[in-house]
C-alpha cells in the first residue's frame, strides 16, 4: 500500500501526477495553449517551464488540430506528449486528428505504429462559462473504437488513472471537470500509483438503488445518498471513472443486487452515456430490474447560457437527484 | 539488369549523380508507371475494386527519392506517392499485396491502395484525410530534433490542394516556429480531383506561401528528375543540417483520372492531356540518357523488359496470396483485446 500524502484538490492532484511524469521519463512532454510562461490557464503547469525546458513545456500557435496532430507524430517517433485543450469546448478543430487519425493510427498500420498520447482537457459547467467554457464532450468521442476516455472526479482516481494513461500505448482522452478542480478535495498516496483503465469505483456501497455517474456529479449524488440516509432509503454510488471501456461487471453486480438505475450525467440525455449503459442494462439484466431504468441528465439545448438561471436549470441539482434516487427506491 | 557505359556528353546536367544512379532514377520511373498502369488494369479487369495514379509525377519521384538518405531519413507521404515509396525502399510485391488487400499486406489488408505504412523503412502510415498527415510530420521533425539526432530529415508530401487545408498551414507554422528538419513537399499537378489549382489559391506558385511563414520556397521542375533531386537534395540538406524547413513545389501534371472511379472527360478537354504529354517525364529523361550515351535502345528495351517481368512476377506472386481472416478485424484496436465492455 501507498502510504496517503495531505489532502489535495483535483488541479492540484493534476499538476503533481504531470510533474512527476515529467520528472520521471524525458519522452512525456507538454504542449497546449498557455502552457509556458504563464503555467496553464488553472496555473496546472506553473513552473514546469523553469524546471523542465521549452523543449518539453511548449506554448503552442493557437491552433487546436496541429496541437493534436503535432503531438500524434511526436507519439508515433516513440514519444509521450501530453496535449492540452484549454477547454473541451475548443476541440472541436482537432475532431479529425482525435477521431481520424490517433485511434486509428494502430488500426490502420496493424500495429506497426502506435499513438502512445494523452489529451488532457478540463470540461462541464456550473462555474458561469458560457455557451463556450461549459461544455461535455465525451459523447462526442464515446462511439469511437481506439479511444479510451477517462473522467475521474477525485485526487486520488486522477492521480491513478492519469498515471495510466500516460503509460498506456494508446490514446487517451482525459477530462477534468472544471468544477471540481478546486471544490473536491481527498488523499492521494505517495510515489507512483496507477489505477487499471476501465474499472469503475464503488465510492459508497447501499442497497436500494443504484446510481451510475461520473465526474462533478457523482459528488452531487454523495451528498443526495448521505441525506438520503436519514430517509432510511440505502443509495449506492458507481463511479464509472472509465468511460471507454466501461465496467460491465461493477454496474451489472450493483444493479442485480439494488434492482433499480438511475444514471446522471450533466452532458444531454438524447444518445448521451447513458443511453449505453442503459441498453447494455437492458440486454444483460432486464428481469432483474423492479422498476424501469432511470436517467437523470442535461437538457436537450445547444449549450449552458451564462445568465445565472440558465446554467442553473442546465446543471442538475443535489436536490433533484435526492428526488429522483428516493422516487426509484419507493417505486 | 541493364548494362550502363559511361557517360561521354559534357552538356548534360547530372546534378553530381553517377551514371548508376540516373539509371536507377529512371528504372524506377519505368517501374512506377508499370505498377501504376497494373493498378488500373486489374481494376478494369475486376480483381481490385480500386487503384489511384501517379502517372506524370514520376520525374519528382524519382528525384526525390533519390535525395532521401534511407535508414536515416522519415517520408510522411499522401496516396500519390506509388513512385517515391518504390524509390525509398517498399518492393513491388508489396504494392501489389496492398492492392489486392492480401493478408500480407503491411496494413492487413485494411488500408487503400497506395495509403502506405512502413516504421523500419522510415514511412510514416497516413489516411486518406487530406493534409491531417502534415501536423505529423511536424510532430515526428520535433522528436527527432528534441532527441538531437541532427542529420536526418522528415519529407512530408502533398498535393497543391493540401495547401488549402488550416491543417497545412498549421503544420508548416509550426515547423517554422521551431526551425524544425522537415521538407514540405507540394507535388503541383494542376488538380484536387477535378478542382484546377486557379479555385484552390490565388497564386500561381504554391512556393510563394513560404515568405510567410518566414521560410525558403523553392520551386523545381517535376517532369525532370535531376532538377528535383538538386532541388530537393538543398531542401533535405538544409534540414538535416539544423536549418529549418522548406517549402518545395514540384511542378507536373496528372495524365489519368484522380483514381479508377473518377473520369477526367467530365472536366478537362483530351487535347489539354496530349499538349501536356509533350512534357511527359518517362520520354523525355529516356532521351536525356539515350543523348548522353548513358543508355541506347537496346538497354532501354531490357530495361523495359525487366521492368515488366518484375511487374508480372509481383502481380501473380500477390494474387496467389490468402486474403485476411475476418476475426482479424478485432485486431490491433488496442494493445491488449478489444473490448468496450469490461468484464
Amino acid at each position: 500500500m501507498n502510504a496517503a500524502t495531505a489532502s489535495i484538490t483535483n488541479v492540484e492532484a493534476v499538476r503533481a501526477t504531470l510533474h512527476d511524469a515529467m520528472a520521471a521519463d524525458d519522452r512525456v512532454l507538454i504542449i497546449g495553449e498557455d502552457v509556458g510562461a504563464r503555467g496553464n490557464v488553472f496555473l496546472i503547469t506553473k513552473g514546469f517551464l523553469e524546471e523542465f525546458g521549452a523543449q518539453r513545456v511548449i506554448d503552442a500557435p493557437l491552433a487546436e488540430a496541429s496541437i493534436v496532430g503535432v503531438a500524434v507524430g511526436m507519439a508515433m517517433q516513440g514519444l509521450r506528449p501530453i496535449a492540452e485543450i484549454q477547454f473541451a469546448d475548443f476541440i472541436y478543430p482537432a475532431f479529425n486528428q482525435i477521431v481520424g487519425e490517433a485511434a486509428k493510427t494502430r488500426y490502420r498500420s496493424n500495429g506497426d505504429y502506435t499513438c502512445p498520447l494523452v489529451i488532457r482537457t478540463p470540461y462541464g459547467g456550473g462555474v458561469r462559462g458560457a455557451l463556450s467554457h461549459s461544455v461535455s464532450i465525451e459523447a462526442l468521442f464515446y462511439h469511437v473504437p481506439g479511444l479510451t476516455i477517462l473522467a475521474p472526479s477525485t485526487p486520488r482516481d486522477i492521480k491513478g488513472l492519469l498515471t495510466a494513461a500516460i503509460e498506456s500505448d494508446d490514446p487517451v482522452l482525459f477530462l477534468e471537470h472544471k468544477k471540481t478542480y478546486r471544490s473536491v478535495r481527498g488523499e492521494v498516496p505517495d510515489g507512483h500509483f496507477t489505477i487499471p483503465i476501465g474499472k469503475a469505483d464503488i465510492k459508497k456501497p447501499g442497497t436500494q438503488v443504484t446510481v451510475v455517474s461520473y465526474g462533478y456529479n457523482v459528488h452531487q449524488a454523495l451528498d443526495a445518498a448521505q441525506r438520503l440516509e436519514d430517509e432510511n432509503v440505502s443509495v449506492e454510488v458507481i463511479d464509472l471513472r472509465s468511460i471507454r471501456p466501461m465496467d460491465k461487471t461493477a454496474i451489472l453486480t450493483s444493479v442485480r443486487k439494488t434492482r433499480k438505475l438511475l444514471i446522471v450525467h450533466e452532458d444531454n440525455k438524447f444518445g448521451g452515456i447513458g443511453a449505453e449503459i442503459a441498453a447494455m442494462v437492458a440486454e444483460e439484466a432486464l428481469f432483474d430490474l423492479d422498476a424501469p431504468i432511470r436517467r437523470l441528465c442535461g437538457p436537450d439545448v445547444p449549450a449552458m447560457g451564462y445568465a445565472l438561471p440558465l446554467e442553473e436549470a442546465f446543471m442538475i441539482s443535489t436536490e433533484r437527484m435526492q428526488n429522483a434516487m428516493r422516487d426509484l427506491a419507493r417505486f | 539488369m541493364a548494362k550502363t557505359v559511361t557517360a561521354r556528353a559534357a552538356t548534360l546536367d547530372r546534378g553530381g549523380l553517377s551514371d548508376e544512379q540516373l539509371v536507377a532514377m529512371f528504372r524506377n520511373m519505368l517501374l512506377q508507371r508499370q505498377l501504376d498502369n497494373r493498378g488500373f488494369q486489374l481494376n478494369r479487369q475486376g480483381k481490385i475494386p480500386f487503384a489511384l495514379g501517379s502517372e506524370g509525377h514520376e520525374g519528382l519521384q524519382a528525384g526525390t527519392a533519390m535525395a532521401f538518405a534511407r535508414g536515416s531519413d522519415i517520408l510522411v507521404p499522401y496516396y500519390r506517392d506509388l513512385g517515391l515509396v518504390l524509390g525509398v525502399g517498399i518492393a513491388p510485391l508489396e504494392l501489389l499485396t496492398n492492392m489486392f488487400a492480401r493478408a500480407a499486406d503491411l496494413s492487413g489488408g485494411r488500408q487503400f491502395p497506395n495509403h502506405y505504412t512502413g516504421r523500419a523503412r522510415g514511412i510514416a502510415s497516413v489516411s486518406s484525410i487530406i493534409a491531417a498527415h502534415c501536423t505529423h510530420a511536424a510532430g515526428i521533425a520535433y522528436a527527432l530534433k528534441y532527441r538531437n539526432e541532427t542529420g536526418r530529415a522528415v519529407l512530408c508530401t502533398t498535393g497543391e490542394g493540401s495547401t488549402s487545408q488550416g491543417e497545412w498551414h498549421e503544420a508548416v507554422n509550426f515547423s517554422a516556429i521551431h526551425r524544425l528538419p522537415v521538407v514540405f513537399l507540394v507535388e503541383n499537378n494542376g488538380y484536387a480531383i477535378s478542382t484546377p489549382q486557379s479555385m484552390q489559391m490565388a497564386v500561381d506558385d504554391v512556393a510563394d506561401k513560404a515568405p510567410g511563414y518566414g521560410i525558403p520556397g523553392m520551386i523545381c521542375d517535376g517532369t525532370d528528375p535531376v532538377a528535383t533531386y538538386r532541388t530537393m537534395k538543398i531542401a533535405m540538406d538544409r534540414a538535416r543540417s539544423g536549418g529549418g524547413p522548406t517549402l518545395v513545389e514540384a511542378k507536373c501534371y496528372r495524365f489519368l483520372s484522380h483514381s479508377t472511379d473518377d473520369d477526367d472527360r467530365t472536366y478537362r478537354d483530351r487535347e489539354l492531356i496530349a499538349e501536356q504529354r509533350k512534357d511527359d517525364p518517362v520520354p523525355k529523361f529516356e532521351r536525356v540518357l539515350i543523348d548522353a550515351g548513358i543508355l541506347d535502345d537496346a538497354a532501354i528495351a531490357a530495361l523495359r523488359a525487366d521492368v515488366l517481368r518484375e511487374t508480372n512476377e509481383a502481380t501473380d506472386a500477390a494474387e496467389a496470396l490468402p486474403l485476411p481472416q475476418a476475426d482479424a478485424m478485432y485486431e490491433n484496436v488496442y494493445e491488449g483485446p478489444y473490448e468496450p465492455w469490461l468484464e
